[in-house]
């Protein structure tokens, strides 16, 4: 047998997170040439930084992959009211622990990063809206944030220039819908967390307190700094084409080696991540199913395949092994790369506990606002709980099916379908599953509780 | 309600940071709860006052974030990931030992109020589940049996020593002392 190569990581971000000589207090980072983007950036034209960000197509990291130059683009800055930024930390979406990584072991480069955006946008003032289940990370930030002032990095101005923004870390509370970006800026206000509608609150336009301002994620805020370090263009022939950069994937459940792993952007694809990268599967068992993206993303069946044609016109005939980790691969498989969380599932899951913890958790973090999401996702938790209690009928995939089918598209934020996907995929590839459940109702002793 | 003077002055310095007061919300509700365990009706006033808004601004928060308390958890805190990536791991199996051990139902408060049990939704640390905090500490790959390990060195006292468990943030923590070490060694030559 012909032994593969392992494919090799890349690591741009992740550079010192893991090494035993690297710390996160500045001056490590400092030693590692920190801070060198911030001074050359701040001797560019705010304009100039946006370009090279656009340039480098670099794609938000936390979740929907919306081109970060272009978001930046559509400030609003005839309005003359102040720009905020604001660095989504809540990482929430379950299977991701990437952002986590970030803030705890490498945060100035989180810092210098956001300084180098806060700057090219003309934020007033910046703030990074952290998970409250992060204790010792908010106390992390706050330390290197701390540690970076003291050096002029940011706050009053910054290394002897005109340009002063002062960095804010605040605290949340538990909720899921905080990692919404309009939910999230809410949050901030001091309110309950309700997604704004959009349009008209595109935060760029109306973000906080009525102002102009830029969400973005951890990970999209790194990559700023390292596009400036190697320019635009050079970023942007890192990975692929619309698939630029390095990824961190976060692969979680029946794997022998779960981690985070960060590669260029279509560098591998998902087989090569679970068997090679990821050590394959436990001894004697097989893969079952996927879901590619953090639990929001549509769920894949082992022995599925896809067709059809990519963007750029090339063909492909892919199973799910097959699928390129990028952006676009996922998306052509029907289902998404989202936040990079890969949870693997061996044939030992029953797939209807799988999809009954699932909707337990949209279930216990829906805000509330929309009637079908509200109702509809306490319904589908209801409906399969009763399943795996020994309660299945024979109508129920169709039911599960209906309630979600109600959710998807009529709700104030993407939460609806984030909730909906799921039920929606799942009965879709294991409808099996869900009708055997009626005639086999007791729960096998082999299969683990999931809920 | 009786505030220590350095929580009253720390939230004194939290709120000039933000443009707008009521901005300063969750932060000021972390500070105090942090020190008398919850948030009643006496403390939403306060907070009201403090950020000059009405006492259901306050208490509307509390009701809606899971992590805010109107009624204190126990004096041990402990908190299983219940979500998929940890219970494909085995972690309803952690819940249940930890409720065995600790004499405490999930969702609980022990009689003697010194644990409380609570089941989490994913804690981002999805890698390394079943995954368990133990008031600010996080434990990984907490499986069943060793959730009564850890639950008897809790009971016992020695968890925060122990050599067997080192959270996730103890696990920085020394790492870094062990940088500095090698640092202090490697300079004295
Ligand atoms: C229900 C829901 C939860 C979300 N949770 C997060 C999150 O935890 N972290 C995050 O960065 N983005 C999250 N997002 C995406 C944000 O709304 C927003 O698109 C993102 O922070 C923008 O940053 P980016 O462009 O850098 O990706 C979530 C979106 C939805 C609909
Ligand atoms: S879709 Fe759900 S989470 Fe989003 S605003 Fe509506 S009720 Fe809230
Ligand atoms: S599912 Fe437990 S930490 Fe994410």
């Amino acid at each position: 047998m012909i032994k593969k190569n392992t494919p090799k990581e890349r690591r741009i971000i992740l550079k010192h997170a893991d090494d035993p000589k690297y710390s996160n207090r500045i001056d490590c980072y400092l030693r590692e040439g920190g801070y060198a983007m911030l001074k050359k950036s701040l001797k560019m034209k705010p304009e100039e930084i946006g370009e090279e960000v656009l340039q480098s197509g670099v794609r938000g990291r936390g979740g929907a992959g919306f081109p970060a130059g272009m978001k930046w683009k559509f400030l609003d800055r005839k309005s003359g009211k102040p720009i905020y930024l604001i660095c989504n930390a809540d990482e929430s979406e379950p299977g991701t622990f990437k952002d986590r990584q970030i803030i705890h072991k490498d945060p100035h480069q989180l810092i210098e990063g956001m300084m180098i955006a806060a700057y090219a946008i003309q934020a007033k003032q910046a703030f990074i809206y952290i998970r409250a289940e992060f204790f010792e990370g908010a106390k992390i930030l706050e330390r290197a944030i701390e540690e970076a002032k003291e050096k002029g990095f940011c706050g009053e101005k910054i290394l002897g220039s005109k340009y002063s923004c002062d960095l804010v870390v605040h605290r949340g509370a538990g909720a899921y819908i905080c990692g919404e970006e309009t939910g999230l800026i809410e949050s901030l206000e001091g309110k309950r967390p309700n997604p704004r509608i959009k349009p008209p609150y595109f935060p760029a336009v109306l973000g906080l307190y009525q102002c102009p301002t830029i969400v973005n994620n951890v990970e999209t805020l790194c990559n700023v700094k390292h596009v400036l370090e190697i320019g635009g263009k050079a970023f942007s022939e890192i990975g692929k084409p619309n698939n630029t950069g390095t990824r961190i994937w976060c692969v979680s459940g029946h794997v022998k080696k779960p981690g985070y792993y960060e590669f260029e952007c279509g560098a591998l694809t998902l087989g090569e991540m679970i068997y090679d990268v990821c050590g394959g599967l436990l001894p004697g068992r097989s893969l079952q199913a996927v879901i590619p993206g953090g639990s929001s993303s549509k769920i894949l069946r082992a022995d599925e395949r896809f067709s059809g044609k990519l963007k750029d016109g090339t063909e492909f005939d892919w199973g799910v092994e097959d699928i390129p980790l990028d952006f676009d691969g996922p998306m052509a498989a029907g289902t998404m790369s989202g936040s990079g969380g890969i949870i693997v599932m061996d044939d030992s899951v029953d797939m209807v506990e799988a999809m009954a913890n699932i909707n337990a958790f949209y279930a216990h973090e829906s805000c509330g606002q929309c009637t079908p999401c509200r109702e509809g996702s306490l319904w589908m938790r209801k409906i399969t709980k009763r399943m795996c209690d020994g309660g299945a009928r024979e109508e129920d995939a169709d039911l599960l099916l209906s309630v979600a089918n109600q959710i998807e598209g009529r709700t104030i934020c993407a939460f609806g379908e984030a909730a909906a996907w799921p039920t929606q995929s799942f009965i879709a590839k294991f409808r099996d599953h869900f009708e055997d459940k009626a005639k086999n109702p007791e729960r096998k002793k082999s299969s683990l509780q999931l809920i | 309600m009786n505030l220590s003077a350095d929580t009253i002055q720390e939230i004194d310095q939290i709120i000039p940071k933000y443009p707008e007061k009521r901005s300063a919300a969750l932060m000021v509700i972390h500070l105090i709860q942090d020190e008398i365990g919850a948030i009643d009706l006496e403390a939403c006033e306060w907070i009201a006052q403090k950020l000059e808004v009405q006492p259901i601004n306050i208490q509307e928060l509390i009701t809606f974030y899971p992590m805010l308390r109107e009624k204190p958890w126990g004096k041990k805190h402990l908190r299983v990931c219940r979500t998929l990536p940890c219970a494909l791991r085995g972690s309803y199996a952690t819940c249940q030992s930890l409720e065995k051990k600790l004499g405490v139902k999930e969702g609980h408060v022990s009689d003697n109020g010194e644990y409380s049990l609570e089941f989490m939704e994913c804690l981002a640390d999805c890698g390394e589940g079943p995954v368990v905090m133990v008031d600010e500490q996080t434990y990984e790959n907490v499986d069943a049996e060793k959730a009564v390990l850890l639950a008897d060195l809790l009971l016992k006292g020695k968890l925060d020593s122990s050599k067997k468990f080192v959270s996730y943030e103890q696990a920085l923590v020394s790492e870094s002392k062990t940088k500095a070490s090698v640092k202090s060694k490697s300079s004295k030559k």
